[in-house]
């Protein structure tokens, strides 16, 4: 015979932790103390550091320990003198950067990505090699290829054609060029991981519900990729707001870029402080930026977990 | 469908990729109007058959004619069919609305009227007004093959083409879609090609059914015509359980069975091949009082019986061989496992196939 089950009643809710409690509970995960080594060198290493800039930063001109009054004309400094230009210069090459690098890097990922097969890795391992060499000696190459006269393009088109050339060096143009190509790759890598994301089917049914070449470009591929393109974008914006030696090897010191300004404040002027707080000034517009793109990013997505 | 025009001509298509032909030299008309069902076993070619149709991969040889012209050329995005997808490739950085009125937005049809039309498909789907803002990603799977299907009617496709679209659905919820499909198609007029490798999904929607094998379509018929009429073993085994003896055509006009060790009788083969396969269907198979009640009978212990909710399926053991008897639950063998019983079936349920 069947038989039937009687309806019971719902188990009693157990008292919910307080916040202390759940904190309490927080901190002995295993996640939470096997990190704390790390946590510990991150603080001591990076956060630590950070602080003492920080801290300089509010002090008087050329001060050079802990002691005077706190004070916010370093950073009043900054918006009123030329110091402006050379934020504008860095911020200003590092979006050329970025720009030339997308428009480099997404036929080179999509062919990564989609074309390649097995081809791909053999040429991805191309790619990175270069990597393994530091960023300035690939730089004195560019210099030694450009270099006036005696440089290898310049001597070449002079045995060869005959060719006088001006001096490739020293521009702006020249500048960006080694900055393309010293941070190439960190646009690169996640756009051709953001560009493996789109999946074929995808593509497929765009086709057939009457998508040309481009529609699918704009509707599906673009869009799908994004977080990857924004990723790598973000990344190469971030490390060439920072770029020094491309300006000074390559540009000549035409320009003054951020990072130059403030190794002069720290080396040449002896003025900490005013370098600290063009320090944080850099790091506050970059910091203010990062937030704003990864807060419309998903990054679980991108990673593949969902 | 009145005169049966065909709105597909596929004559001699084959499809190498290296040295695999994936589709060998397969001709078939789809009339107007009609639910067609490819049917076979993964690796039989029937999507890379399906996807020549649709335009997203070109035959390396024979013509596709599409209302008589040649298509062979034109690619999918200016073919007038529209597919739904195994895995649906819907647009998950997508709303269910963009997803429905893609096909019009390619067209450049203005945003008030794409809406329009979307709002009717996904009545006609059965899929609630308010998911026209909600994401694909939060849709059910029932509701996401609903986006599949509007988003495809969308195209006013002349032929509408599925691959294998409920296979990763759960049993009950891939029989009601089963149901609404065939409505669907009923409503719509539209033609249909379906894929599956479930035979039995392929008889409940069907016009007509096409079984491939290894390349090569190898039988086309109606639902009825497939299951009484299987060309061979292999279509007649695709059809579910059955029981299949290897026979041998004797001197007497009778079949030497080598596994029951035994002669059985046979219907009229048009095969004039000396061996076979007898084919007997599970419920063609009856439990016997007396030897003389059926044509054909043989001794056997139950081995085991399982309950399927409306039929009981009893294994019945024969030597070495395991015949397999259905009946309806109200028809059940009232009796105990290892029993000794007598089976048999009459001639004309049963079928002569060749290899």
């Amino acid at each position: 015979m069947a038989t039937t089950i009687d309806k019971m009643s719902p188990p009693p809710l157990l008292p919910q932790p307080t916040a202390l409690q759940s904190f309490g509970l927080w901190l002995r995960q295993p996640g939470f103390l096997t990190a704390t080594p790390i946590l510990i060198f991150f603080l001591a290493g990076f956060v630590g550091p950070l602080v003492i800039v920080l801290g300089f930063s509010f002090l008087p001109e050329r001060t050079f320990g802990f002691h005077g009054e706190w004070t916010v004309e370093n950073y009043v400094h900054i918006l009123t003198e030329s110091y402006y230009i050379s934020f504008l210069w860095s911020f200003g090459l590092a979006a050329a950067t970025v720009a030339c690098c997308l428009l480099i890097s997404y036929p080179v990922s999509y062919g990564l990505a989609k074309v390649f097969g097995r081809w791909a890795a053999p040429i991805m391992l191309l790619l990175v090699i270069p990597l393994f060499v530091s960023e300035n000696v690939r730089l004195f190459g560019w210099y030694i290829l450009l270099l006036k006269g005696g440089g290898i393009f310049a001597g070449t088109a002079k045995e060869l054609f005959g060719l006088e050339t001006g001096t490739l060096l020293y521009s702006n143009g020249t500048t960006l060029l080694g900055m393309v190509y010293v941070y190439l790759p960190y646009t690169l890598f996640p756009t051709t991981l953001g560009l493996s994301l789109v999946p074929k089917d995808q593509v497929d049914a765009a086709g057939d519900l009457g998508a040309n070449r481009f529609q699918i470009f704009r509707e599906i591929e673009l869009p799908v990729a994004m977080p990857g393109i924004l990723i790598g974008s973000l990344l190469t914006f971030v490390l060439a707001v920072g770029a020094i030696s491309e300006a000074k090897v390559l540009g000549g010191a035409n320009i003054v870029v951020i990072s130059h300004a403030i190794q002069h404040e720290f080396t040449y002027a002896q003025n900490w402080p005013l370098g600290s707080a063009i320090s944080m000034f850099a790091i506050l517009i970059t910091g203010t930026l990062v937030i704003y793109v990864m807060r419309r990013l998903d990054l679980d997505r991108l990673l593949g977990r969902r | 469908m009145g005169e049966d025009t065909p709105i597909l001509q596929i004559k001699g298509v084959t499809k190498q990729f290296g040295k695999l032909l994936a589709v060998n030299n397969v001709s078939l008309d789809i009339v107007d109007g009609e639910f067609f069902t490819i049917v076979g076993p993964s690796g039989s070619g029937k999507t890379t058959l399906l996807r020549m149709l649709a335009g997203l991969e070109k035959p390396t040889g024979g013509d596709i004619l599409l209302r008589g012209n040649r298509v062979n050329d034109v690619s999918a995005n200016k073919r007038p069919t529209c597919m739904v997808f195994q895995s649906l490739a819907l647009f998950n950085h997508r709303t269910v609305g963009q997803n429905i009125e893609f096909s019009q937005k390619m067209k450049g049809v203005p945003r008030a009227e794409r809406r329009e039309r979307a709002m009717e498909l996904m009545k006609i789907v059965r899929l609630p007004e308010d998911y026209y803002a909600k994401s694909v990603t939060k849709c059910s799977g029932g509701e996401r093959q609903r986006v599949a299907l509007a988003r495809a009617l969308a195209s006013d496709p002349d032929i509408m083409f599925f691959d294998e679209p409920l296979s990763a659905i759960d049993y009950q919820l891939r029989k009601h879609l089963e149901v609404e499909l065939k409505d669907l198609h009923r409503e719509t007029g539209k033609t249909f090609m379906y894929i599956t490798h479930s035979l039995e999904e392929a008889m409940v929607m069907s016009d007509r059914i096409g079984i491939m094998q290894a390349g090569h379509l190898i039988q086309v018929g109606t639902p009825d015509e497939i299951y009484t009429q299987p060309l061979n073993k292999f279509v007649s085994e695709f059809m579910g359980e059955v029981n299949t003896l290897a026979v041998r055509r004797s001197a007497d006009g009778k079949y030497d069975c080598a596994e029951l060790s035994m002669q059985l009788a046979a219907p009229a083969s048009t095969d004039s091949s000396e061996t076979g396969y007898l084919v007997v269907r599970p419920e063609s198979m009856r439990f016997l009082n007396d030897p003389s009640e059926a044509d054909n009978h043989v001794k056997g212990s139950l081995f085991n019986e399982y309950g399927m909710g409306s039929r009981v399926q009893y294994h019945v053991r024969v030597g070495d061989t395991m015949l397999v008897v259905e009946k309806l639950r109200e028809q059940a063998y009232q009796g105990n496992i290892d029993d000794d019983v007598i089976i048999g079936w009459n001639v004309k349920d049963s079928v002569l196939v060749g290899d």
